[in-house]
């Protein structure tokens, strides 16, 4: 057994590759391994800005010998049979083995040794290596054939028990040499052996283990920011970005000047973050405070130096951002939304101005139908500015504080808090987990500008399909569903989009492109297709989003098979219908109905109506619109449904107490249905139960006697009916 | 009789003087990779990138070492003279060295510490950050390279120009001489930098520029003759790649490009037509540089039998 290192020394690797390589390195060496027949007991990958490696112990120093044995004729077989076996497996006569009469040939596979193993691996893995990018560099690259790598690729050590594993790659030979940290050390460092790999870069000031330098960052900022009397902001991502831009991160605390606190909070620490990779502290009072972390590569001669010098760029950076707050602060944001109408929100859907326009008609729409509780003219004022960040400086600059700056803007402006609040949340929620909004302004235009965007891009078809969504349709479905049933809001979707889509016919009729009957004509668009499709679009999201809250599909399709749009009340009566369902009732109920069902599939029961066809129409109900017929078929509907409940003969107990309880839970359940008492409905479907099996155990549907087996298919027909009436129970499984 | 030499060199000041910073780059990289030491292109353009000794230098397969201070003009950056950091006129200093010799990052790093700046007093850091520039049809991969958190360089192995690929890989590096100095020199303002060691400063050489070239490029370039010289140097471009003259075609490509900046800065292009202007401007440089590449072409195979372009 023994140990064998790899390194890769390059270049310095982006630091947001250096955790995906190492899992690359890792499998690409162990399907090696495999493949040869090896097995390491185990591999370690490391990760820096300059180097890959890998060590893998406990590594046999050959491959097992194998013995192949081919089977061959029976002794006494034809000659010609023995001389063809002889020939394929290359051996003589003699070189056979006999058993149990038959011959053997057998051919034994001496063991590889692992170095030979490696020693071609290594090429493979290198060649192979999957780099999100790479490149070409120096001399070789006359050729685009010339190996390609992160970055230039510099050296490779390859040591198995301490000894040079020879390769080559590129004309860049293995060995036994790297490089110590940039600065720390100068001159080649030389590795004896896999065991030695770490601490002989830890003493040339390299910490080659990848969480280890993050556990370094973590501490050390923590303890900087402790020393100063401040809290830390954890920030996971800025960690493991430091520990992929050092060698030998050394977190430094340094002040910028507090006048720049004036600054929204969440300016400076984006700016920090993002363009200096800097970590912010926050003060006992949990306030950003005035300090900032970077984290240098050296220990510096004078730390002190690091900091200023740090201190400067970021205080440049903070100009900048004080400059934009200040500078977008002197114009009013109804000025600056003027500028949306540069924006284009889609080429074919006009610009953001346009946007906003709809949206603050439709949010003023949805407070004036009481849909939302809120105040009208707020809605209309937020929503006609809830894009007029857009087009500040500092959202231009740092454009995922889209809404945070309006807000921001909106309040030092002395617009109501209402209104900046709904234009600083108005893009919630963004995703899973995201707050929902409940301030009622805030919940018109945010809702407002979902549904526009939903039907803009169904408007011209650019629908989400499979794993495409480039404008992120779902997410706003989900948004919308999100603040309908946060908020029990009563949204009739095809309505509500029919709204919205209205508002788009208004704007896009003025555009000459929209006129007339082209490819993109008004009429084109607006059509049943689209109705349907945007609707079924947002209620397949709701069965989607309540599968993951463990609502039954089975039990969605149910009920949104009876046509309701409403999601608040369509989950009120799944709700009901799963805890139902979940009763002895339920169950019993589920069992009958599906009973009665299939008899009345089973006899081709048609109803009444179906009666009709013994007029002899092709077509039962041919001529039911036929103006001289109309009273003939009313008298004779009138006869046959007086005759459905007036019975020709007296039905047995069970058959009666089935109809009376029908009589009482029909139009209760219905009732109940119409107000919208879910439970209620349930309650007065669960009383049929017991009338129901026992109709089944006493009552013979299928009467010899013609009225009789009429009646009574009607009176299942009515039972189903009833139940259709709280929900499908045809779709529920089980 | 052997007279005396009339004169000697001082020693460079590059930490007291921004020329001298200059000197000392020049003196470093033609001794120490054999460059030449070329003069700014005497054209306005907005960044060293455009230089020909970059740009149509790196396409073929001949060695070329050059390095150059190149002057670039960024109207929009123009802050009047009233910003400590930004310039709409500033310069570069451009080293190309192709094909990229495997000790690039030892050869920068020691010119670095030539200009004054020790890596053991100053944090420095190979950031990633990779170049496109579509209107030259051109990438690359690389870094910038941070000083105490400050970017004071891009460092690019081109893979790209032009649309070919680069055969070989040239290693390009672009050290912003404004932000060196200032960091150098411990000055927080540019125009407080000492130009010379004779107590010129920058100011002193550029302060009225930029107040003046700010005004114009911002307030009063005629924009109708702006416009009519975009649509000139199309024509003039177009006009000098039928006649087969790709390096003039070119030039006219680069004027392009910069009348364009100018019309950006005078606010009279719209956000739609900004991509169109921008389409058209990176017709004309690509088209010149597959001419010229197209036109090198014999030549380069005769020298290197088996190279090819694509």
């Amino acid at each position: 057994m023994a140990d064998f290192l790899l390194e890769l020394r390059c270049e310095e690797i982006p630091a947001r590759m250096q955790p995906k390589a190492k899992e690359d390195l890792a499998r690409l060496f162990t399907d090696a391994l495999t493949k040869a027949g090896l097995t390491a007991g185990s591999v370690e990958t490391f990760a820096t800005p300059r180097r890959l490696a890998l060590i893998a112990k406990d590594l046999p120093l050959a491959t097992e010998a194998v013995s192949e044995e081919t089977k061959g004729p029976k002794v006494g077989a034809p000659p010609q049979a023995l001389e063809g076996f002889l020939r394929k497996v290359g051996l003589t006569a003699e070189q056979l083995v006999e058993r149990d009469g038959v011959y053997f040939a057998v051919v034994e596979k001496p063991g590889r040794e692992t170095a030979e193993v490696l020693a071609e691996a290594i090429p493979a893995i290198i060649r192979a290596f999957p780099w999100p990018k790479s490149m070409r560099w120096g001399a070789a690259s006359l050729s685009t054939e010339s190996l390609r790598w992160v970055r230039p690729l510099s050296g490779i050590i390859a040591l198995l028990d301490g000894a040079v594993v020879p390769c080559k790659v590129d004309g860049i030979a293995s060995g036994r040499t790297t490089m110590g940290h940039r600065f720390h050390h100068s001159g080649p460092v030389e590795i004896a052996n896999a065991g030695a790999y770490i601490e002989t870069l830890r003493a040339a000031h390299v910490v080659v283990h990848f969480s280890e330098r993050c556990k370094l960052i973590r501490e050390a900022a923590a303890r900087a920011a402790a020393e100063a009397g401040l809290t830390l902001v954890a920030d996971e991502g800025l960690v493991i970005e430091n520990a992929g831009l050092t060698e030998w991160p050394v977190p430094l605390l340094g002040r910028f000047d507090e006048v720049f606190l004036d600054v929204p909070p969440e300016v400076i620490q984006l700016t920090a973050r993002v363009n200096q990779k800097y970590f912010v502290c926050e003060d006992a009072d949990g306030k950003l405070a005035n300090a900032f972390i970077c984290t240098a590569n050296i220990d510096a001669n004078d730390p002190a130096v690091v900091v200023d010098g740090n201190r400067k760029v970021l205080a440049a950076r903070l100009s900048d951002a004080r400059f934009f707050w200040e500078q977008d602060q002197k114009t009013p944001l109804a000025v600056h939304a003027e500028k949306l109408a540069r924006i284009t929100f889609h080429e074919k859907l006009g610009t953001v101005a346009d946007k906003a326009l709809r949206v603050a008609k439709l949010a003023r729409w949805l407070c004036e139908e009481g849909i939302v509780a809120a105040d009208p003219a707020l809605a209309e004022q937020a929503a006609r500015l809830c894009k007029a960040d857009l087009v500040t400086e500092m959202v231009g600059e740092f454009p995922e504080l889209q809404g945070l700056m309006g807000g921001y803007y909106a309040a030092k402006e002395g617009l109501p808090q209402e209104v900046s609040d709904a234009i600083r949340d108005h893009y919630k929620p963004v995703g899973q987990g995201d707050d929902v909004p409940t301030a009622p302004v805030t919940v018109a235009v945010s809702l407002a500008d979902k549904l526009d965007t939903i039907a803009g891009f169904f408007l011209i078809n650019e629908k989400p399909t499979g794993s495409k969504d480039p404008f992120a349709l779902r997410r706003a479905a989900i948004g919308v569903l999100d603040l309908v049933v946060k908020n029990s809001l009563r949204m009739e979707t095809m309505h509500f989009f029919a709204r919205a889509a209205g508002a788009y016919a208004r704007q896009l009729e003025r555009r000459p492109e929209f006129q007339g009957d082209g490819e993109d004509g008004l009429g084109k668009l607006l059509t049943p297709e689209f109705y349907s499709a945007v609707t079924d679009f947002v209620l397949e999201r709701l069965k989607v989003q309540q599968r993951a809250n463990g609502v039954r599909h089975d039990l969605m399709d149910a009920v949104a098979a009876l046509g309701d749009d409403q999601p608040v009340r369509l989950l009120a009566r799944v709700h009901a219908l799963q805890a139902f369902v979940g009763t002895e009732d339920g169950t019993n109920l589920l069992a009958g109905y599906k009973r009665a069902a299939n008899i009345l599939k089973k006899e081709d029961w048609r109803g009444i109506e179906g009666e009709i066809s013994q007029t002899g129409e092709e077509d039962p109900l041919a001529m039911v619109d036929d103006p001289d017929l109309a009273p003939v078929i009313a008298a004779k509907m009138a006869e046959r449904h007086l005759a459905e409940t007036h019975l020709s003969y007296t039905p047995e107990p069970a058959e009666k107490a089935l109809i009376d309880a029908l009589a009482a839970a029909a139009p209760g359940a219905a009732e109940a249905v119409d107000s919208e008492r879910f439970a209620d409905a349930m309650a007065a479907l669960a009383t049929l139960r017991a009338p129901i099996d026992r109709f089944f155990e006493e009552v013979t549907v299928n009467a010899e006697e013609a009225d009789k087996r009429a009646a009574r298919l009607a009176l299942l027909a009515r039972f189903r009916d009833a139940v259709h009436r709280v929900a499908d129970f045809s779709r529920i499984e089980g | 009789m052997n007279a005396a030499p009339l004169f000697a060199p001082p020693a460079r000041d590059p930490a007291r003087s921004f020329q001298d910073m200059i000197l000392t780059l020049h003196d470093f990289w033609s001794a120490e990779a054999g460059c030449v030491i070329l003069q700014p292109y005497d054209m306005r353009m907005g960044a060293g990138t455009f230089h020909t000794a970059t740009t149509l230098r790196a396409l073929g397969p001949e060695p070329w070492n050059a390095a150059f201070v190149q002057p670039c003009r960024r109207p929009t950056d123009g802050r009047y003279g009233e910003n400590p950091n930004r310039l709409q006129h500033y310069y570069q200093y451009q080293v190309i060295l192709k094909p990229s010799p495997s000790d690039i990052q030892e050869l920068y790093l020691k010119s670095l510490a030539a200009i004054g700046i020790d890596p053991l007093a100053h944090d420095i850091r190979f950031v990633e950050d990779d170049w496109e520039s579509p209107t030259l049809g051109a990438w690359g991969l690389g870094w910038e390279v941070w000083c105490d958190g400050m970017e004071v360089t891009q460092f690019t192995y081109f893979q790209q120009m032009g649309g070919f690929d680069c055969k070989p890989v040239a290693g390009e590096l672009t050290y912003g001489l404004e932000r060196l100095a200032m960091y150098i020199q411990g000055v927080d303002n540019v125009y407080d930098l000492a130009f010379n060691s004779s107590g010129v400063s920058y100011g002193d050489v550029f302060l009225e520029n930029e107040r003046q070239m700010s005004k114009w490029n911002f307030e009063v370039a005629d924009t109708d003759a702006l416009f009519d010289l975009f649509a000139k140097a199309e024509a003039e471009c177009r006009n000098a790649l039928a006649a087969g003259v790709p390096i003039a075609a070119y030039e006219q490509a680069v004027e392009a490009s910069h009348v364009f900046n100018l019309l950006q800065a005078r606010g009279v292009i719209s956000v739609q037509e900004r991509a169109s202007y921008m389409g058209r401007v990176r017709d004309l440089a690509r088209s010149s540089c597959e001419a010229y590449a197209a036109k090198m072409t014999p030549e380069w195979e005769a020298k290197y039998p088996g190279w090819s372009l694509v």
